[in-house]
Protein backbone atom coordinates (compact mmCIF):
# COMPACT_ATOMS: atom_id res chain seq x y z
CA UNK A 1 0.00 0.00 0.00
CA UNK A 2 2.95 2.35 0.38
CA UNK A 3 3.94 3.95 -2.89
CA UNK A 4 6.96 6.13 -2.44
CA UNK A 5 6.31 8.30 -5.44
CA UNK A 6 7.06 11.93 -4.61
CA UNK A 7 4.76 14.31 -6.47
CA UNK A 8 5.37 17.91 -7.36
CA UNK A 9 3.12 20.58 -5.84
CA UNK A 10 1.41 22.80 -8.42
CA UNK A 11 -1.28 24.56 -6.36
CA UNK A 12 -2.25 24.88 -2.69
CA UNK A 13 -5.65 25.58 -1.12
CA UNK A 14 -6.36 26.38 2.52
CA UNK A 15 -3.97 27.19 5.34
CA UNK A 16 -2.06 25.06 7.87
CA UNK A 17 -4.16 25.88 10.94
CA UNK A 18 -7.60 25.99 9.42
CA UNK A 19 -9.10 22.50 9.50
CA UNK A 20 -12.59 23.71 8.68
CA UNK A 21 -12.02 24.51 5.03
CA UNK A 22 -10.21 22.02 2.84
CA UNK A 23 -6.43 21.70 3.02
CA UNK A 24 -5.61 20.51 -0.44
CA UNK A 25 -2.68 20.50 -2.84
CA UNK A 26 -2.86 19.90 -6.55
CA UNK A 27 0.08 17.69 -7.50
CA UNK A 28 1.55 16.40 -10.71
CA UNK A 29 1.58 12.65 -11.09
CA UNK A 30 3.17 11.58 -14.36
CA UNK A 31 1.72 14.60 -16.13
CA UNK A 32 -1.74 14.07 -14.64
CA UNK A 33 -3.12 16.51 -12.09
CA UNK A 34 -4.34 15.04 -8.86
CA UNK A 35 -5.57 16.39 -5.56
CA UNK A 36 -4.13 15.36 -2.23
CA UNK A 37 -5.08 16.35 1.33
CA UNK A 38 -2.64 18.31 3.48
CA UNK A 39 -4.30 17.72 6.88
CA UNK A 40 -1.50 15.53 8.25
CA UNK A 41 1.58 16.51 6.25
CA UNK A 42 4.66 17.08 8.45
CA UNK A 43 5.56 20.44 6.88
CA UNK A 44 3.14 22.73 5.04
CA UNK A 45 4.49 22.75 1.47
CA UNK A 46 5.25 25.52 -0.97
CA UNK A 47 4.63 25.39 -4.68
CA UNK A 48 7.47 23.44 -6.29
CA UNK A 49 8.05 21.19 -3.27
CA UNK A 50 7.54 17.44 -3.47
CA UNK A 51 5.07 15.38 -1.42
CA UNK A 52 5.06 11.74 -0.36
CA UNK A 53 1.44 10.62 -0.38
CA UNK A 54 -0.31 7.75 1.35
CA UNK A 55 -3.98 6.90 0.60
CA UNK A 56 -4.84 10.38 -0.58
CA UNK A 57 -3.01 12.19 2.25
CA UNK A 58 0.40 13.84 1.97
CA UNK A 59 2.59 12.71 4.87
CA UNK A 60 5.97 14.27 4.08
CA UNK A 61 7.24 17.38 2.30
CA UNK A 62 10.60 17.58 0.56
CA UNK A 63 11.99 20.75 -0.94
CA UNK A 64 13.63 20.44 -4.36
CA UNK A 65 17.07 20.78 -2.73
CA UNK A 66 16.41 17.83 -0.40
CA UNK A 67 15.17 15.84 -3.36
CA UNK A 68 18.41 16.53 -5.23
CA UNK A 69 20.57 15.73 -2.20
CA UNK A 70 18.93 12.34 -1.93
CA UNK A 71 19.72 11.53 -5.52
CA UNK A 72 23.29 12.74 -5.08
CA UNK A 73 23.81 10.60 -1.99
CA UNK A 74 22.66 7.54 -3.84
CA UNK A 75 25.01 8.27 -6.74
CA UNK A 76 27.87 8.91 -4.38
CA UNK A 77 27.32 5.57 -2.76
CA UNK A 78 27.42 3.87 -6.14
CA UNK A 79 30.45 5.85 -7.28
CA UNK A 80 32.31 5.01 -4.13
CA UNK A 81 31.61 1.35 -4.75
CA UNK A 82 32.82 1.62 -8.31
CA UNK A 83 35.88 3.54 -7.16
CA UNK A 84 36.71 0.75 -4.75
CA UNK A 85 36.31 -1.76 -7.49
CA UNK A 86 38.74 0.08 -9.73
CA UNK A 87 41.43 0.11 -7.03
CA UNK A 88 40.85 -3.55 -6.29
CA UNK A 89 41.19 -4.47 -9.93
CA UNK A 90 44.37 -2.48 -10.25
CA UNK A 91 46.04 -4.05 -7.29
CA UNK B 1 9.24 12.86 -12.62
CA UNK B 2 12.89 12.32 -13.23
CA UNK B 3 13.26 12.23 -9.47
CA UNK B 4 11.24 9.05 -9.20
CA UNK B 5 12.98 7.39 -12.10
CA UNK B 6 16.31 7.91 -10.41
CA UNK B 7 15.28 5.61 -7.61
CA UNK B 8 13.65 3.08 -9.91
CA UNK B 9 16.82 2.91 -11.92
CA UNK B 10 17.98 -0.68 -11.94
CA UNK B 11 21.42 0.44 -13.03
CA UNK B 12 21.84 1.50 -9.43
CA UNK B 13 21.00 -1.95 -8.15
CA UNK B 14 23.97 -3.81 -9.60
CA UNK B 15 26.75 -1.85 -7.86
CA UNK B 16 24.69 -1.83 -4.65
CA UNK B 17 24.39 -5.61 -4.81
CA UNK B 18 28.15 -5.85 -5.22
CA UNK B 19 28.63 -3.63 -2.21
CA UNK B 20 26.19 -5.75 -0.23
CA UNK B 21 28.19 -8.88 -1.11
CA UNK B 22 31.28 -7.15 0.10
CA UNK B 23 29.61 -5.94 3.30
CA UNK B 24 28.38 -9.35 4.41
CA UNK B 25 31.18 -10.63 6.62
CA UNK B 26 29.05 -12.79 8.86
CA UNK B 27 25.69 -14.36 8.11
CA UNK B 28 22.63 -12.68 9.57
CA UNK B 29 18.85 -12.74 9.70
CA UNK B 30 16.76 -9.67 9.09
CA UNK B 31 13.05 -9.28 9.63
CA UNK B 32 11.40 -7.04 7.07
CA UNK B 33 8.54 -5.66 9.11
CA UNK B 34 6.46 -4.08 6.39
CA UNK B 35 4.28 -5.92 3.87
CA UNK B 36 5.22 -3.44 1.16
CA UNK B 37 8.86 -4.41 1.67
CA UNK B 38 7.96 -8.10 1.39
CA UNK B 39 6.18 -7.49 -1.89
CA UNK B 40 8.89 -5.26 -3.31
CA UNK B 41 11.64 -7.74 -2.40
CA UNK B 42 9.83 -10.49 -4.28
CA UNK B 43 8.60 -8.43 -7.21
CA UNK B 44 12.00 -6.99 -7.98
CA UNK B 45 13.62 -10.41 -7.79
CA UNK B 46 15.91 -9.17 -5.01
CA UNK B 47 15.25 -12.25 -2.94
CA UNK B 48 16.98 -14.49 -5.42
CA UNK B 49 19.92 -12.10 -5.87
CA UNK B 50 20.84 -11.73 -2.22
CA UNK B 51 24.29 -12.97 -1.29
CA UNK B 52 24.67 -16.08 0.79
CA UNK B 53 24.43 -15.43 4.50
CA UNK B 54 21.61 -12.88 4.26
CA UNK B 55 18.31 -14.34 5.36
CA UNK B 56 15.12 -12.29 5.16
CA UNK B 57 12.02 -13.20 7.12
CA UNK B 58 8.67 -11.42 6.95
CA UNK B 59 7.14 -9.84 9.99
CA UNK B 60 3.72 -8.67 11.17
CA UNK B 61 3.48 -5.67 8.83
CA UNK B 62 0.70 -6.60 6.44
CA UNK B 63 -2.32 -4.81 7.94
CA UNK B 64 -4.94 -7.11 6.42
CA UNK B 65 -3.02 -10.22 7.48
CA UNK B 66 -2.84 -9.22 11.15
CA UNK B 67 -6.55 -8.36 11.36
CA UNK B 68 -7.93 -11.02 13.67
CA UNK B 69 -10.56 -13.55 12.69
CA UNK B 70 -12.97 -12.04 15.22
CA UNK B 71 -12.60 -8.61 13.60
CA UNK B 72 -13.22 -10.10 10.17
CA UNK B 73 -16.35 -11.79 11.55
CA UNK B 74 -17.49 -8.47 13.05
CA UNK B 75 -17.00 -6.80 9.66
CA UNK B 76 -19.13 -9.50 8.04
CA UNK B 77 -21.78 -8.97 10.73
CA UNK B 78 -21.82 -5.24 9.87
CA UNK B 79 -22.26 -6.18 6.22
CA UNK B 80 -25.43 -8.09 7.11
CA UNK B 81 -27.14 -5.01 8.51
CA UNK B 82 -29.68 -3.28 6.33
CA UNK B 83 -29.02 0.27 5.18
CA UNK B 84 -25.29 -0.16 5.58
CA UNK B 85 -22.80 0.65 2.87
CA UNK B 86 -19.25 -0.54 3.46
CA UNK B 87 -16.24 1.45 2.25
CA UNK B 88 -12.83 -0.20 2.36
CA UNK B 89 -9.35 -0.54 0.91
CA UNK B 90 -9.50 -3.33 -1.66
CA UNK B 91 -7.37 -5.94 0.04
CA UNK B 92 -9.99 -6.77 2.67
CA UNK B 93 -12.62 -7.65 0.11
CA UNK B 94 -11.79 -11.33 -0.22
CA UNK B 95 -10.63 -12.23 3.29
CA UNK B 96 -12.83 -15.10 4.52
CA UNK B 97 -14.37 -15.01 7.99
CA UNK B 98 -14.74 -18.09 10.15
CA UNK B 99 -17.75 -19.16 8.06
CA UNK B 100 -15.48 -19.29 5.00
CA UNK B 101 -17.42 -16.43 3.40
CA UNK B 102 -16.01 -12.98 2.65
CA UNK B 103 -17.24 -9.49 1.79
CA UNK B 104 -16.98 -10.56 -1.84
CA UNK B 105 -19.66 -13.17 -1.13
CA UNK B 106 -21.76 -10.65 0.81
CA UNK B 107 -21.51 -8.21 -2.05
CA UNK B 108 -22.74 -10.79 -4.55
CA UNK B 109 -25.68 -11.31 -2.16
CA UNK B 110 -26.55 -7.64 -2.37
CA UNK B 111 -24.49 -5.94 0.38
CA UNK B 112 -23.32 -2.53 -0.77
CA UNK B 113 -19.52 -2.52 -0.77
CA UNK B 114 -17.36 0.24 -2.25
CA UNK B 115 -13.61 0.01 -2.64
CA UNK B 116 -12.09 3.46 -2.10
CA UNK B 117 -8.64 4.94 -2.62
CA UNK B 118 -8.76 7.40 0.26
CA UNK B 119 -10.89 7.43 3.43
CA UNK B 120 -12.11 10.88 2.33
CA UNK B 121 -13.86 9.16 -0.58
CA UNK B 122 -16.09 7.40 1.93
CA UNK B 123 -17.30 10.77 3.19
CA UNK B 124 -18.29 11.57 -0.37
CA UNK B 125 -20.22 8.28 -0.45
CA UNK B 126 -22.04 9.28 2.75
CA UNK B 127 -23.11 12.53 1.10
CA UNK B 128 -24.25 10.74 -2.03
CA UNK B 129 -26.22 8.05 -0.18
CA UNK B 130 -27.92 9.87 2.71
CA UNK B 131 -30.23 6.90 3.37
CA UNK B 132 -27.27 4.55 4.07
CA UNK B 133 -24.90 4.42 7.02
CA UNK B 134 -21.48 4.42 5.39
CA UNK B 135 -19.03 2.35 7.46
CA UNK B 136 -15.36 2.78 6.61
CA UNK B 137 -13.24 -0.21 7.61
CA UNK B 138 -10.24 1.28 9.36
CA UNK B 139 -7.46 -1.26 8.94
CA UNK B 140 -3.87 -0.13 9.04
CA UNK B 141 -0.86 1.16 10.94
CA UNK B 142 0.55 4.57 11.79
CA UNK B 143 0.66 5.65 8.14
CA UNK B 144 -3.02 5.07 7.48
CA UNK B 145 -4.52 6.25 10.77
CA UNK B 146 -3.79 10.00 10.45
CA UNK B 147 -5.82 10.23 7.23
CA UNK B 148 -8.69 8.36 8.83
CA UNK B 149 -8.53 10.65 11.87
CA UNK B 150 -8.64 13.65 9.52
CA UNK B 151 -11.66 12.12 7.78
CA UNK B 152 -13.52 11.71 11.09
CA UNK B 153 -12.70 15.30 11.96
CA UNK B 154 -13.95 16.45 8.56
CA UNK B 155 -17.17 14.46 9.09
CA UNK B 156 -17.73 16.24 12.37
CA UNK B 157 -16.87 19.68 11.01
CA UNK B 158 -19.16 19.29 8.02
CA UNK B 159 -21.96 17.57 9.98
CA UNK B 160 -22.00 14.35 8.00
CA UNK B 161 -24.14 12.15 10.21
CA UNK B 162 -24.39 8.88 8.30
CA UNK B 163 -20.69 8.04 8.49
CA UNK B 164 -18.73 5.89 10.92
CA UNK B 165 -15.44 4.02 11.17
CA UNK B 166 -14.88 0.47 12.36
CA UNK B 167 -11.48 0.81 14.00
CA UNK B 168 -8.99 -2.03 14.04
CA UNK B 169 -6.09 0.44 13.84
CA UNK B 170 -2.82 -0.79 15.18
CA UNK B 171 0.52 0.66 16.19
CA UNK B 172 3.81 -0.96 15.22
CA UNK B 173 6.16 -0.77 18.20
CA UNK B 174 4.10 -2.97 20.63
CA UNK B 175 4.01 -6.15 18.46
CA UNK B 176 7.72 -5.79 17.68
CA UNK B 177 8.44 -5.73 21.40
CA UNK B 178 6.15 -8.73 21.91
CA UNK B 179 7.89 -10.67 19.13
CA UNK B 180 11.37 -9.83 20.30
CA UNK B 181 10.59 -10.96 23.82
CA UNK B 182 10.04 -14.44 22.36
CA UNK B 183 13.35 -16.30 22.74
CA UNK B 184 12.47 -18.55 19.79
CA UNK B 185 12.75 -15.67 17.35
CA UNK B 186 16.41 -15.25 16.45
CA UNK B 187 17.09 -12.14 14.41
CA UNK B 188 20.01 -9.76 14.14
CA UNK B 189 18.36 -6.80 12.54
CA UNK B 190 15.17 -5.10 11.49
CA UNK B 191 14.42 -3.54 8.14
CA UNK B 192 12.10 -0.90 9.58
CA UNK B 193 8.98 0.17 7.65
CA UNK B 194 9.47 3.28 5.51
CA UNK B 195 6.17 5.09 5.78
CA UNK B 196 5.26 4.07 9.30
CA UNK B 197 8.61 5.64 10.19
CA UNK B 198 7.77 8.85 8.39
CA UNK B 199 4.97 9.24 10.96
CA UNK B 200 6.65 7.92 14.13
CA UNK B 201 10.20 9.04 13.25
CA UNK B 202 13.31 6.86 13.01
CA UNK B 203 13.99 7.64 16.67
CA UNK B 204 11.08 5.38 17.64
CA UNK B 205 13.32 2.30 17.16
CA UNK B 206 15.94 3.41 19.66
CA UNK B 207 14.24 1.39 22.47
CA UNK B 208 14.66 -1.77 20.35
CA UNK B 209 18.37 -1.05 20.02
CA UNK B 210 18.71 -0.38 23.73
CA UNK B 211 16.69 -3.37 24.88
CA UNK B 212 17.61 -6.07 22.36
CA UNK B 213 20.84 -4.85 20.80
CA UNK B 214 19.18 -5.07 17.44
CA UNK B 215 20.46 -3.33 14.30
CA UNK B 216 17.59 -1.16 13.01
CA UNK B 217 17.64 0.46 9.58
CA UNK B 218 14.72 2.35 8.05
CA UNK B 219 14.40 1.63 4.35
CA UNK B 220 12.33 2.80 1.40
CA UNK B 221 10.54 0.55 -1.06
CA UNK B 222 12.46 0.70 -4.32
CA UNK B 223 15.09 -2.02 -4.88
CA UNK B 224 17.91 0.53 -4.52
CA UNK B 225 16.42 1.73 -1.22
CA UNK B 226 16.18 -1.80 0.14
CA UNK B 227 19.72 -2.68 -0.93
CA UNK B 228 21.05 0.44 0.71
CA UNK B 229 19.30 -0.52 3.96
CA UNK B 230 20.64 -4.08 3.76
CA UNK B 231 24.19 -2.79 3.25
CA UNK B 232 23.90 -0.70 6.40
CA UNK B 233 22.47 -3.70 8.29
CA UNK B 234 25.27 -5.97 7.07
CA UNK B 235 27.91 -3.46 8.13
CA UNK B 236 26.37 -3.05 11.59
CA UNK B 237 26.11 -6.79 12.16
CA UNK B 238 29.63 -7.33 10.81
CA UNK B 239 31.06 -4.78 13.22
CA UNK B 240 28.98 -6.03 16.12
CA UNK B 241 27.18 -2.69 16.32
CA UNK B 242 23.55 -1.93 16.99
CA UNK B 243 22.03 1.45 16.22
CA UNK B 244 19.23 3.11 14.34
CA UNK B 245 20.13 4.28 10.83
CA UNK B 246 17.93 5.95 8.30
CA UNK B 247 18.39 4.86 4.68
CA UNK B 248 15.18 6.58 3.59
CA UNK B 249 15.89 10.24 4.25
CA UNK B 250 13.63 11.45 1.46
CA UNK B 251 10.60 10.41 3.50
CA UNK B 252 11.76 9.89 7.08
CA UNK B 253 13.26 12.15 9.74
CA UNK B 254 14.52 11.24 13.19
CA UNK B 255 11.59 13.09 14.76
CA UNK B 256 7.95 12.10 14.43
CA UNK B 257 5.49 13.86 12.12
CA UNK B 258 3.84 15.82 14.89
CA UNK B 259 0.95 17.18 12.81
CA UNK B 260 -0.09 13.64 11.94
CA UNK B 261 0.41 12.32 15.47
CA UNK B 262 -1.59 15.21 16.92
CA UNK B 263 -4.44 14.52 14.53
CA UNK B 264 -4.46 10.86 15.57
CA UNK B 265 -4.30 11.81 19.25
CA UNK B 266 -7.29 14.14 18.88
CA UNK B 267 -9.55 11.38 17.61
CA UNK B 268 -8.11 8.10 18.93
CA UNK B 269 -6.79 6.72 22.20
CA UNK B 270 -4.61 3.64 22.82
CA UNK B 271 -6.55 0.43 23.43
CA UNK B 272 -5.80 -3.28 23.76
CA UNK B 273 -5.96 -4.98 20.39
CA UNK B 274 -6.12 -8.55 19.16
CA UNK B 275 -3.68 -9.45 16.37
CA UNK B 276 -3.89 -12.52 14.19
CA UNK B 277 -1.13 -14.87 15.24
CA UNK B 278 0.07 -12.65 18.07
CA UNK B 279 -3.09 -12.58 20.19
CA UNK B 280 -4.06 -9.70 22.44
CA UNK B 281 -1.33 -7.08 22.81
CA UNK B 282 -1.94 -4.39 25.45
CA UNK B 283 -2.25 -0.84 24.13
CA UNK B 284 -1.33 -1.85 20.59
CA UNK B 285 -4.52 -0.59 19.02
CA UNK B 286 -6.41 2.67 18.65
CA UNK B 287 -10.03 3.19 19.64
CA UNK B 288 -12.13 6.24 18.78
CA UNK B 289 -12.38 8.63 21.73
CA UNK B 290 -15.70 9.10 23.55
CA UNK B 291 -15.94 12.62 22.17
CA UNK B 292 -16.10 11.25 18.62
CA UNK B 293 -18.18 8.20 19.61
CA UNK B 294 -20.82 9.27 17.13
CA UNK B 295 -18.44 8.15 14.38
CA UNK B 296 -17.54 4.84 16.00
CA UNK B 297 -19.24 2.03 14.07
CA UNK B 298 -18.83 -0.37 16.98
CA UNK B 299 -20.96 1.93 19.14
CA UNK B 300 -23.33 3.19 16.46
CA UNK B 301 -24.22 -0.31 15.28
CA UNK B 302 -23.69 -1.98 18.67
CA UNK B 303 -21.16 -4.49 17.31
CA UNK B 304 -19.76 -7.04 19.74
CA UNK B 305 -16.53 -8.88 19.05
CA UNK B 306 -16.81 -12.60 19.63
CA UNK B 307 -13.93 -15.11 19.68
CA UNK B 308 -13.52 -16.72 16.26
CA UNK B 309 -11.71 -19.77 14.94
CA UNK B 310 -8.79 -19.39 12.57
CA UNK B 311 -9.39 -21.07 9.20
CA UNK B 312 -8.62 -24.77 9.72
CA UNK B 313 -5.03 -25.66 8.90
CA UNK B 314 -3.98 -22.08 8.10
CA UNK B 315 -0.50 -21.20 9.42
CA UNK B 316 -0.78 -17.43 8.92
CA UNK B 317 -0.24 -16.81 12.62
CA UNK B 318 3.14 -18.57 12.66
CA UNK B 319 4.14 -16.95 9.37
CA UNK B 320 3.35 -13.47 10.75
CA UNK B 321 5.63 -14.17 13.69
CA UNK B 322 8.47 -15.06 11.32
CA UNK B 323 8.50 -18.65 12.59
CA UNK B 324 7.34 -20.52 9.53
CA UNK B 325 7.46 -20.16 5.78
CA UNK B 326 4.40 -20.56 3.57
CA UNK B 327 5.84 -23.79 2.18
CA UNK B 328 5.44 -25.29 5.65
CA UNK B 329 1.67 -24.86 5.43
CA UNK B 330 0.06 -28.04 4.10
CA UNK B 331 -2.59 -26.01 2.29
CA UNK B 332 -0.14 -23.71 0.46
CA UNK B 333 -0.55 -23.89 -3.30
CA UNK B 334 -2.93 -26.83 -2.99
CA UNK B 335 -6.20 -25.86 -1.35
CA UNK B 336 -5.03 -22.31 -0.74
CA UNK B 337 -4.15 -20.18 -3.78
CA UNK B 338 -4.69 -16.51 -4.65
CA UNK B 339 -7.75 -17.59 -6.65
CA UNK B 340 -9.16 -19.48 -3.69
CA UNK B 341 -7.53 -18.07 -0.57
CA UNK B 342 -8.08 -19.68 2.81
CA UNK B 343 -6.19 -17.25 5.01
CA UNK B 344 -5.47 -13.52 4.81
CA UNK B 345 -1.75 -14.03 4.05
CA UNK B 346 -2.84 -15.39 0.67
CA UNK B 347 -5.50 -12.75 0.05
CA UNK B 348 -3.59 -9.58 0.67
CA UNK B 349 -1.33 -8.38 -2.11
CA UNK B 350 1.20 -7.76 0.67
CA UNK B 351 0.75 -11.13 2.31
CA UNK B 352 3.73 -13.45 2.57
CA UNK B 353 1.85 -16.46 1.17
CA UNK B 354 0.69 -14.43 -1.84
CA UNK B 355 4.24 -13.21 -2.44
CA UNK B 356 5.70 -16.73 -2.28
CA UNK B 357 2.96 -18.10 -4.52
CA UNK B 358 3.38 -15.43 -7.18
CA UNK B 359 7.14 -15.12 -7.27
CA UNK B 360 8.72 -18.13 -5.68
CA UNK B 361 7.00 -21.05 -7.37
S1 LIG C 1 -1.06 -20.86 2.45
FE1 LIG C 1 -3.16 -20.21 2.92
S2 LIG C 1 -3.83 -21.53 4.53
FE2 LIG C 1 -1.59 -21.69 4.46
S3 LIG C 1 -0.85 -20.14 5.89
FE3 LIG C 1 -0.94 -19.17 3.90
S4 LIG C 1 -2.95 -18.20 3.85
FE4 LIG C 1 -3.01 -19.70 5.53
Amino acid sequence: MCLAVPMKVLEIEGSPDDFLSGQIAVVDADGIRKETRLDVVDRWPEIGDYLIIHAGFAIHTLDPEEAKTNIRLMHEMVEKVEGLEATENNS
Amino acid sequence: MKYVDEFRDYALAEPLLKELRRSVTTSFRVMEVCGTHTMSIFRSGLRTLLPEGVELISGPGCPVCVTSASHIDAILAIAERTNVRIALFGDLFRVPGSSGLSLANASSQGTKVDIVYSPMDSLELARNYPEDMVVFLGVGFETTTPGIAATIMAAKNSNVDNFSVFSTHKTMPPPLLALLDDPELQIDGLLCPGHVSSIIGAGAYQPLVDRYGLACVVGGFEPADILQALILLARQVGRGEAKVENAYTRAVRWEENSRAQQMVHNIFEPADMEWRGLGMIPQSGLAIREEYGHFDAEKRLNIKLTPAEEPKGCRCGEILKGKELPSQCPLFGKRCTPGNPIGPCMVSSEGTCAAFYKYDQ
